[in-house]
């Protein structure tokens, strides 16, 4: 990987799990980025030519009007079959907008103020998940406003921390969905009706900050530094990674190569390669590259599209989106 | 975010005012019983029990502005006298001090072993005095009872929660630049070497399994990185080694305490805080900082002749060179609050909300031609 582009953002990015979100918009030939800022959000769209740069900011709200200076935990973007939507979770709740910002399709209040929220795309569904352990499942219409809670999952007891769809596109894996939390507890889930509990993963008593799904496989990354792999419905570990010297801050998959990013606190970032061997029943994970950002720690890592040609990384007090592409 | 950080932060920061203090007081050559009533007295007023249990209760960090404060009243407990820039320039040095002990905590968890280096020295500064010394010890047990049930991650979103309040201060300190642990755009050094946290592995390898959970393949990658085995775990009773050194002292070895003024740097992005209107929660703020201020009890000097003035910088030429040439997005903007008991809530209000902290955003949203469309206010 070389070719370091930084777009520049507005403000410098909190030191949140999964802080950077990316929106890849084909038919524009425009990605979206977004950071979060304490009580802001900060999103770029970048142009595929690296020649403009738009910015704005959004801010958490109280209800449908009033700004807030409550604490954004997570933005992202959720990815429907008929729209995408951006959302914003606060402490005070829980913010839906059109994929480019521009309006505020819907408002959810919370009632408990320590609730880390984080949001997860799931065909007509969308799903949140707050401290108290639970997860919200939403329904969402093809256009306009009209959400509706339909289900809440609750196996987690700690705080759930991040959550993965299955992200390969091929329908043929039973596990729809994976959550984690500070217990480093996993849970694995089929999604219809209603949800359906397939699998729990006991944690080791070591907080799981970041996990991802994809062919059936968990990628799980922990605060130890260390990332693992499991077979989602069984539990089954295929492998053990001794990834990162701190806390492990962002993980992703680009689900077209089976490369996997992983970026900490201890300044690094890295690419593996995991692959299956569906015989042997196995999955082989290779270290491919590692990229030192000196004197940052890393609070997002993202692929920029689903081969894995590109990927961005955000750090606590950067003011940037740090991005490589392949050599 | 966390509403357990409070304490925390309180005394870390506490912990290095009086590092500074202690070791200014020393280079002033103050004689050693009116510094040692600076110390009681500061130490005594910050550990007062309706005081502290004000802060241990679940509750948001208060803002910069209120903070320091709080701090200002604590420095003036006695008959020591801080001129405005020497204040100010205290509260840098403590407030980049935490920040970077935060920052290099090797686990979420360590930010209470070095709240305990904190705590071992301020218990040592008052080991003749057995009044204070059993606040202290209070102190400990109150720390204990809170804090050492807690997961690594509900310390790490208390980590956060700290990072939060610190980001995007850069301030450059003497001391830190002098022992590489700052460069000069004011940024700290991560190391990517040395002891790795306990309960974590050195990187560099990966281990493969079949189904069965035998183990059939075993690879070491580089690690780009000189890591170590992890030390043992410090001790997180009242009394034990802490092993971990970030919250000790750095100044016992007397070296001078100067910041530089780093100012608005070019690639520095600060002061997005955003609010368009009177913020609902200043008022809760203010009115939990009007309680706070109530205990912090304030004893009146015996003889007015006894107070004295302390300098932080080397002269008092210099200390007026500070105050006139401080940037201003540095300036604290301290409320002023008289030291009755009874504050009156309304004027605190008029106060803050009369300050400049907070800065409307405007939405742009600029165009392929680079054109700046017209903004709406909410999204």
């Amino acid at each position: 990987m070389n070719g370091e582009k930084s777009i520049q953002i507005k403000s410098s990015a909190s030191a949140l799990y999964n802080n950077l979100s990316v929106l890849r918009i084909a038919p524009r030939c425009l990605t979206y980025f977004t950071v979060v800022h304490a009580n802001v959000v900060n999103m770029v769209s970048a142009s595929w030519d690296g020649l403009n740069f738009s910015h704005r900011q959004l801010q958490s709200k109280e209800g449908n009007i009033a700004a807030s200076s409550s604490l954004i935990m997570q933005a992202s973007w959720c990815v429907l079959p008929s729209r995408e939507l951006l959302v914003l979770t606060s402490q005070k709740g829980i913010q839906m907008y059109e994929s480019d910002g521009s309006i505020m399709v819907y408002w959810h209040a919370l009632d408990n103020p320590e609730t880390p929220t984080v949001t997860l795309p799931k065909t007509q569904t969308f799903i949140e998940r707050i401290s108290s352990g639970s997860v919200l499942v939403f329904d969402i219409p093809s256009k306009g406003s009209n959400v509706m809670l339909s289900e809440v999952l609750e196996e987690h007891r700690d705080a759930v921390t991040d959550m993965a769809s299955e992200c390969s596109g091929s329908l043929e894996y039973m596990a729809d969905l994976v959550t984690a939390d500070d217990s480093g507890l996993l849970c694995v889930w089929k999604s219809g009706e209603d949800f359906q509990l397939l699998h729990k993963i006991p944690g080791f008593d070591v907080s799981c900050s970041s996990v991802k799904l994809w062919k059936g496989t968990v990628a799980a990354g922990y605060g130890t530094g260390q990332i693992r792999i499991y077979e989602a419905v069984t539990g089954i570990v295929h492998a053990e990674v001794n990834a990162h010297a701190r806390w492990i801050y962002s993980l992703d998959i680009a689900p077209f190569s089976g490369l996997l990013l992983s970026g900490a606190e201890d300044s690094l970032v890295r690419v593996w390669h995991l692959t299956m061997n569906p015989d042997a029943n196995s999955v082989e994970v290779e270290h491919l590259y590692s990229e030192c950002i000196t004197d940052t720690q890393i609070c997002g890592a993202k692929f920029c599209d689903g081969d894995g040609y590109a990927f961005a990384v955000t750090g606590y007090d950067l003011s940037e989106i740090i991005r490589y592409t392949q050599a | 975010m966390s509403s357990k950080t409070l304490p925390l932060l309180f005394i870390n920061l506490g912990g290095e005012m009086l590092y500074i203090l202690d070791q200014r007081l020393r280079a002033q050559n103050i004689p050693c019983d009116k510094a040692k009533k600076v110390m009681n007295d500061i130490i005594t007023t910050m550990f007062n029990k309706k005081f502290l249990d004000e802060l241990f209760k679940p509750q948001e960090l208060y803002s910069k502005k209120a903070l320091r404060t709080v701090f200002d009243r604590l420095a003036h407990a006695s008959i020591m006298r801080l001129n405005q820039a020497s204040m100010d320039k205290l509260y840098d040095l403590m407030t980049m001090a935490f920040k970077y002990q935060v920052l290099l905590c090797p686990r979420p968890k360590d930010i209470l072993l070095v709240s305990f280096n904190h705590m071992d020295a301020i218990r040592d500064f008052v080991r003749d005095t057995p009044s204070i010394l059993s606040q202290v010890d209070e102190t400990y047990r109150q720390l204990i009872e809170m804090y050492t049930p807690l997961s690594g991650g509900e310390f790490q979103l208390i980590r956060q929660t700290l990072l939060i309040f610190f980001q995007d201060m850069h301030i450059r300190v003497s001391i830190f630049l002098k022992d590489k642990v700052q460069n000069s755009n004011g940024r700290f050094v991560l190391p990517t070497s040395g002891p790795v946290p306990f309960g974590t592995q050195i990187p560099g390898l990966i281990r493969m399994f079949s189904c069965s959970g035998d183990e059939v393949k075993r690879v070491q990658f580089r690690s780009a990185g000189n890591y170590s085995s992890a030390l043992r775990e410090g001790s997180f009773e009242m009394y034990g080694e802490r092993v971990i050194k970030l919250g000790t002292n750095m100044y016992s070895v007397s070296r001078p305490v100067e910041t530089h003024m780093s100012g608005a740097s070019k690639n520095s992005a600060q002061h997005t805080k955003v609010s368009t209107a009177p913020n609902p929660l200043a008022k809760e703020e203010l009115n939990l900082l009007a309680r706070l201020m109530g205990g912090l009890e304030v004893r009146k000097p015996a003889n007015p002749d006894s107070r004295f003035r302390v300098n932080l910088f080397a002269t008092d030429e210099e200390e007026e060179e500070a105050l006139i040439s401080r940037p201003d997005e540095l300036s604290y903007e301290v409320i002023n609050i008289q030291a009755t008991k009874q504050c009156r809530v309304s004027a605190l209000l008029k106060a803050t909300t009369t300050g400049g902290e907070f800065r409307p955003v405007t939405y742009g949203y600029k165009g392929p031609a680079g054109q700046r469309r017209a903004s709406s206010d909410h999204g």
